[in-house]
């Protein structure tokens, strides 16, 4: 098991989960959100390639309304 | 028999509705934002009546899992409306480049034509919500330099202003008073000193007037004093009927911008009548000598551009 950071929150994951296997938990549209993995932007084509490691710091935006 | 005196159109285009920025042409000169609405569909009929093209959106942490499965993109019409992600909520010139990034990485995703733009709002402090000068200008030389058109948000000094256009903004956006106030235009004559210093020698440079604007005269007010552009989102979200206040800012838009290129008559300390001396059966109370307007040594107000 591994430990990240997943907006702010501490999560629990199994071995080889990638990026697009956490936004399908969390209920994530890609199309709408930009993720970063300790503070680099991950491109969109990584999404599924990219295994989470130990301590990785994921953080995942979206729009909202604003002026 | 005269000839009618025809109206002047030489200095009206037909394209004198579109704003242009950063080799960008956008079908409004008017900018809304898409927060503080009660409801989504309210925001989608709003931003429809105001006759915009361009919407603000804010990057934020997404809800993991949200109240009502939602999302602010299924009610903007992508096709429509290009997407200016904001910066707000920034204190720092370092935050402000990341979230810059985030926003332009969702909107690539999107094939959205806002992808390389970015509304830059570098806050000072919470309770104002004025600009920080010093980091605004930090974040505005590196978002330039990572490739971004960039929207500066500022305050009404000049100075800044200057700094921001010499820094590479593709528009300077001076506020008409705090963020939300709804105190429209405090510093008309700061603005108008914006302009010139802006616009003087470079008269396609875009300056638009964002935030403080309370209601659809501040609008107009924005384009009678020959600014490009204006970006509100409190005045119409928080209006009573906001629709119907999207609809009047749209026109008010439309009014100014007609009465800029129309030119106002300076503002004058004596009146001047608009009957004719001439043929008057009437007396008058006392002797008094007419005035005359060239002889005013009191301008109240000198119009922009200046006249030549």
């Amino acid at each position: 098991m591994l430990k990240i950071e997943f907006n702010g929150n501490e999560e629990t994951i199994g071995e080889s989960e990638t990026i697009i296997d956490l936004l399908k938990r969390a209920g994530v549209e890609a199309k709408f959100c930009a993720v970063e993995v300790n503070l680099e932007i991950l491109p969109k084509s990584e999404y599924s390639s990219y295994r989470l490691r130990d301590g990785d710091r994921i953080e995942v935006v979206t729009l909202v309304g604003g002026g | 028999m005269t000839m009618p005196t025809p109206i002047p159109t030489d200095t009206v285009t037909d394209d004198d509705g579109c704003l242009k920025i950063a080799g960008k042409t956008l079908a409004s000169r008017v900018i809304v934002g898409t927060g503080r609405y009660d409801t989504l569909e309210l925001m989608r009929d709003s931003l429809d009546a105001s006759g915009s093209s361009c919407v603000t959106v804010a990057v934020r942490r997404e809800k993991l899992y949200d109240r009502d499965g939602k999302n602010l993109l299924d009610f903007i019409d992508l096709s429509r409306f290009v997407l200016l992600p904001n910066t707000a909520g920034c204190y720092n010139a370092i935050d402000a480049v990341r979230i810059a990034r985030m926003g332009r990485e969702i909107l690539r995703g999107l094939e959205n034509p806002g992808a390389d733009w970015v509304k830059l709002e570098v806050l000072g402090d919470t309770k104002t919500l004025l600009p920080d000068p010093v980091e605004t200008l930090e974040a505005c030389k590196r978002l330039v330099d990572d490739g971004f058109h960039v929207l500066c948000y500022t305050s009404d000094c000049p100075i800044t202003a200057v700094r921001l256009k010499d820094a590479g903004a593709a528009s300077v956006m001076p506020a008409g008073s705090p963020i939300g106030s709804g105190q429209g235009l405090l510093n008309p004559n700061n603005l108008r000193i914006i302009l010139e210093y802006l616009k003087g020698d470079d008269p396609n440079y875009p300056v638009i007037i964002d935030a403080g604007v309370g209601t659809a005269s501040d609008v107009s007010q924005v384009f009678e004093l020959g600014a490009d552009g204006v970006l509100l989102n409190t005045a119409i979200a928080h209006a009573r009927n906001p629709v119907l206040m999207a609809s009047a800012i749209k026109h008010a838009a439309v009014a100014g911008r007609q009465a800029f290129h129309a030119g106002r008559i300076p503002k004058r300390l004596y009146a001047t009548a608009s009957s004719p001396e001439e043929g008057l059966i009437t007396s008058r109370p006392w002797k008094t000598t007419p005035h005359k307007q060239s002889n005013s040594p009191y301008p109240l107000e000198k119009p922009y551009p200046p006249e030549n």
